[in-house]
């Protein structure tokens, strides 16, 4: 593709992190929450790294306090609600002028999206694992490839919980009201994608639910790869469901303009 | 009043049975939330057995009793979490019309029924711990155990209230009180004795959420509690109450005051 073609997209994107730097004090609040939380999980988890004898599901003291601020800062930066505007603007029908414009629909909803999580990352992400330095104690990596794989894995996690959230919002063209089903799936998502406890102390049943589903790919595997519990293949897994988010999202939205254009939406 | 009141649930629970599916939708999934949020717990202690000396049938009563309070604190006062909303369009302005309490209107503007299913997890959480746990049952611990029942839901509905009253200062901030209203709920379903002395502070006593659950169930289940969380505790769970809800009218009374009007 020419560079020109990818223009509006990363226009969106840079539009999508203005939009976010307006809500200041949204920011302070998202902070406060995630630092409440994160105290809250660091006592629970600190006590279960002890009951289990100094290491549990591979993590030890330092690296669950790791775990939990980490997975704090990334908190903000994930759409793990399962709510996207889009679906509001398919339920009002606004959707049809989004279909006028020369851009692709689904590649600029994730170029917004993504521009407002990587804004995130600066007011929530970085004092979220300064706080968790500061007041707990966390382990980092000491190789250069770690970190960088580490940040590859960050940005691949962002882009694959919002193509992720963007397949739900399409079930919109068929089911109008989506409340029942943006519940489930942050219900779902957050624990799957490893919000609470790492998906590693789970029952070798449930994790292995977990790891079939794309959600570990949003918060466990950026954190594995920080915390040394994987490498490149857990960027593989994350590649794999970005791949299969990003046409199965591509084919509703076809499906879905179908289904307009002969009810004459 | 009472008439009224009865009109307007009545009309809630039509429009809510209007999408069908949508409807069958919210009840799985508010039984799904309370599910998930009980596999959190079970996922831990499956993990290590036991958690701040509570065994995983323990650990039950109180998430139990916190889960159950909070659904029906959440049934009769959670849209309050609305009123952002209502702010920025001025619905707000609407309800100064009327001949009746600014909150009383926000309380009755919208319950959600899928909300009791939810409650309904948390009440056979309760019956099967009762059933798990060997309790020496007494007169003092029925009583214990339906005072803080009712003791939990006053407490969490004053978060909620306190968290409205805030709201008219905050209106994007609705996350920093996120962080004791659902923060709130998470620490009441924990085993309060692996805390840090901060949060027994700020948990225990500002916001009383170790009140809610733990600290009762310290002394239904005789054991004895940890530091600043002697068991005998258990009794204040009313005071705490108490507490709560002063704090609660006076964010609201405060918030209200300082609202100005959407000036539609």
């Amino acid at each position: 593709m020419s560079s020109l073609a990818w223009q509006p997209y990363w226009r969106l994107f840079l539009g999508g992190i203005r939009q976010q730097a307006t809500y200041r004090l949204a920011m302070l609040g998202g902070l406060i929450a995630n630092a409440t939380f994160g105290f809250l999980k660091t006592a629970i988890l600190s006590a279960t790294v002890v009951a289990g004898g100094g290491v549990v599901g591979g993590y030890d003291g330092a690296m669950m306090a790791t775990y939990v601020w980490v997975g704090q800062g990334l908190l903000g930066s994930l759409n793990l609600n399962g709510r996207l505007d889009l679906a509001t603007r398919i339920k009002s029908g606004e959707v049809t002028t989004d279909f006028l414009r020369p851009i692709d629909v689904q590649g600029a909803t994730v170029a917004t999206e993504l521009g407002k999580a990587v804004y995130a990352l600066l007011p929530r992400g970085v004092p979220s694992v300064l706080i968790g330095a500061l007041f707990v104690g966390m382990g980092a990596p000491s190789s250069l490839s770690t970190w960088l794989l580490s940040v590859v894995s960050l940005v691949l996690g962002l882009i694959v919980s919002q193509t992720t959230v963007y397949v739900l919002a399409t079930v919109a063209f068929w089911l109008i009201e989506l409340r029942g089903l943006q519940t489930m799936y942050m219900m779902l998502s957050g624990f799957l994608a490893g919000l609470f406890v790492p998906v590693s102390l789970f029952p070798g049943w449930l994790e292995a639910i977990a790891h079939a589903t794309p959600f570990p790919s949003m918060m466990q595997y950026p954190i594995d790869i920080f915390t040394g519990h994987g490498g490149v293949e857990r960027v593989a897994a994350q590649v794999f469901w970005l791949i299969v988010t990003w046409m199965a999202g591509a084919a509703l939205t076809r499906a879905g303009r179908k289904k307009l254009e002969i009810q004459g939406g | 009043m009472d008439s009224a009141y009865r009109a307007v649930l009545a009309s809630r629970m039509r429009s809510q049975r209007s999408y069908r599916t949508n409807f069958r939708l919210d009840i799985a999934s508010s039984t799904l939330i309370g599910l998930i949020e009980l596999a959190e717990i079970w996922v831990l202690f499956h993990a290590v057995g036991v958690l701040g000396g509570y065994s995983f049938k323990e650990i039950l009563l109180v998430y139990g009793i916190a889960d159950l309070c909070f659904s029906l604190a959440d049934l009769v006062v959670g849209h309050c979490d609305n009123l952002p909303t209502y702010l920025r369009a001025g619905t707000l302005d609407v309800f100064y019309l009327r001949p009746q309490p600014i909150l009383a209107q926000l309380i009755t503007s919208d319950i959600s029924l899928k909300r009791l299913s939810r409650a309904a997890v948390a009440a056979t959480c309760i019956v099967v711990a009762l059933w798990l746990n060997d309790i020496d049952w007494t007169a003092a611990k029925v009583l214990l155990l339906v005072l803080s029942l009712v003791s939990a839901t006053l407490i969490f509905t004053a978060q909620y209230i306190a968290a409205a009253g805030l709201q008219f200062f905050l209106i994007n901030g609705a996350e920093a009180t996120n962080a004791f209203v659902y923060g709130g709920r998470y620490a009441s379903t924990q085993v309060a004795s692996v805390w840090t002395n901060p949060l027994k502070v700020i948990f225990g006593f500002v916001f009383p959420m170790a009140f809610a659950a733990f600290i009762p169930s310290l002394w239904l289940l005789d054991k004895p509690g940890p530091a600043m969380f002697p068991s005998w505790l258990a009794w204040a769970t009313p005071v705490m109450a108490a507490w709560s809800w002063g704090v609660a009218m006076l964010c609201w009374r405060w918030g209200l005051r300082h609202y100005q009007g959407g000036g539609g």
